[in-house]
């Protein structure tokens, strides 16, 4: 009798839709879209074939890279430009954003200078770079002057977000203690607050010039400095072989920048 | 002296913390607060230098009532104060100096606590200090390369730099293995002594608040249901503070009088010589 055979139960994984039907209803509605915005492209396999040919014909046109000394001279203006851009950038960025890291850090600020200071991450992080690179360069002219307010522009946002939740996230105990021997505000930021975030303000530094130095390439394409006006002369005048070398080169110093980033934040942890 | 009268704290959340705790702290005395987890120990200390905003009574230290002072005249309050925590918190990422340092922070300019250039008497005296605390040597260690014990010697040489007229102690071995709290404790005690600072420590180790305390109190819910020498500290009052336990027989109806009575330190002494009896 001690054997006697119990119902079995079953199991199966609860779905994330009500039940099977409505599940069956969504996948149907998500590929009678696909197939309607493929149809609406008019994407059809002999544009495919089309595309393929002009595709081979530019890669093609871009070998070999070009190293006229003329064109290295150009390469060189527009990458020592970007690199300058981007270091002066994340230094005023950063300069600007860690006082507004601490107007924007929960645990320290006072409710109304909170508010501003996440109010201004916010304005900062609205927009991409272009966008405030094309204001910038009809507010202040062509040049690398716009590209260094735009890319110092967009640190903040960054910046001083994230620094702004290491700080909501420091140990309480540090700053009590400080203020206990009858600091005043500032000294208590300074010897409470301060030396818990500092190895993640050189972290982030370093991090946002690995950014700043892939922003700066770019920004150049709507005229505000760097390499990225170069890159868009040489497109623009079908000259594909500088357009290659411009290409590599900014590869190159991207990931010269990148290996710097993580040599130097794997130091610091 | 420190005087606390009728201290009262209520959190946000409706949670009595303090229902009105009394205590004296005089000449150069050690006085240990002892009480179950809960009792508002931590409340109490960090009441008196306003860490915690207390919600009633008052605080006063050499005659100047602390609850009501500015936030500017509270810091100056505040250097008179030295106080020592359960998780030492000392500032992990700068030195052993820096640390031992900051007790004079309240007498620097903002300017001169950013350069690092504190006096050279003040940076005279902390190594006096560090040498005292048995720390020779170790001023350009940074704080988290040190042992628990350390850092609390670190700790203790932060408040005696203040040079406070009182030191204020919360739970300083909770956090230290018994070999090593008994010696932070030597330690405390003896550099109290020496420079003449009375002592309001909060400790739970009963052993360690009798053997080093000249006076005892107990807390229990945030009402003091025991004032004593560590003599006096039997049985029927550990089971009072920590278990709530009714006094038994003939001191029942002084103890219920003792704690309706509103004056809480009277009546605790009162109930203390009546057990004696």
């Amino acid at each position: 009798m001690a054997t006697e055979q119990t119902e079995r139960r079953e199991w199966t994984r609860p779905t994330a839709f009500y039940n099977h039907y409505v599940k069956w209803t969504v996948y149907l509605v998500i590929t009678v879209f696909l197939l309607w915005s493929a149809w609406n492209m008019r994407i059809s396999l002999d544009r495919m074939l089309q595309g393929w040919d002009a595709a081979v014909e530019l890669l093609v046109g871009m070998f070999p890279p070009e190293f006229t000394p003329f064109k290295t001279d150009l390469l060189i203006e527009g990458m020592v430009e970007s690199l300058a851009m981007s270091v002066i950038a994340t230094i005023v960025g950063v300069i600007i954003s860690i006082p507004i890291a601490f107007m924007a850090a929960e645990n320290i600020a006072p409710r109304p200078i909170y508010w501003l200071g996440r109010g201004i991450i916010t304005v900062s992080r609205a927009f991409h770079e272009l966008i405030v690179a094309i204001i910038l360069v009809k507010a202040v002219g062509i040049g690398p002057l716009a590209g260094v307010l735009a890319l110092s522009y967009k640190t903040i946002g960054f910046f001083a977000k994230l620094l702004a939740e290491e700080i909501e996230d420091i140990d309480t105990g540090q700053m009590e203690a400080t203020e206990a021997t009858g600091a005043n505000s500032i000294q208590t930021l300074l010897f409470g607050v301060v030396p818990q975030v500092m190895p993640r303000i050189v972290g982030l530094t370093i991090y946002r010039w690995d950014i700043n130095i892939r922003h700066s390439t770019i920004v150049g394409i709507v005229g505000a400095g760097g390499i990225g006006a170069t890159l868009l002369n040489a497109f623009d005048q079908y000259d594909y072989d500088f357009f290659m070398t411009i290409i590599l080169a900014i590869i190159a110093v991207v990931m010269i920048g990148e290996l710097v980033s993580t040599y130097v934040r794997g130091r610091i942890q | 002296m420190l005087s606390v009268t009728d201290l009262q704290k209520t959190y946000p959340s409706g949670d009595e913390a303090l229902k009105g705790v009394s205590i004296d702290v005089t000449g150069s005395e050690t006085v240990a607060m002892i009480g179950p987890s809960g009792a508002g120990k931590s409340t109490f200390i960090r009441c008196v230098n306003r860490l915690t905003e207390p919600s009633g009574g008052s605080v006063e230290l050499d005659g100047v009532e602390v609850t009501a002072l500015s936030s500017d005249d509270l810091r100056e309050a505040r250097r008179d104060m030295g106080m020592i925590f359960q998780e030492y918190n000392l500032v992990e990422r700068l030195t052993v100096m820096e640390n031992v340092l900051s007790g004079r922070l309240g007498y620097v300019s903002t300017w001169q606590a950013f350069r690092r250039n504190f006096p050279p008497e003040d940076v005279e005296r902390a190594y006096e200090v560090l040498d005292r605390v048995g720390l020779a040597d170790h001023e350009n260690n940074r704080a988290d390369e040190l042992s628990g014990g350390q850092r609390q010697r670190v700790g203790i040489a932060r408040a005696i730099l203040q040079r406070p007229k009182i030191l204020l102690v919360d739970e300083p071995t909770s956090s230290l293995d018994p070999e090593t709290s008994k010696a932070v404790m030597d330690l405390l005690t003896e550099i109290a002594a020496e420079d003449d600072i009375p002592v309001l420590i909060n400790i739970h180790e009963v052993d360690l608040a009798q053997e080093y305390a000249e006076r005892i109190v107990g807390l229990r819910d945030g009402e003091l249901v025991f004032e004593g020498t560590p003599d006096d500290l039997d049985e029927t009052a550990k089971g009072q503070i920590y278990r709530g336990e009714e006094i038994p027989d003939v001191t029942t109806g002084a103890q219920q009088s003792a704690t309706t009575d509103g004056d809480a330190t009277e009546g605790a002494t009162e109930e203390g010589e009546i057990r004696r009896g």
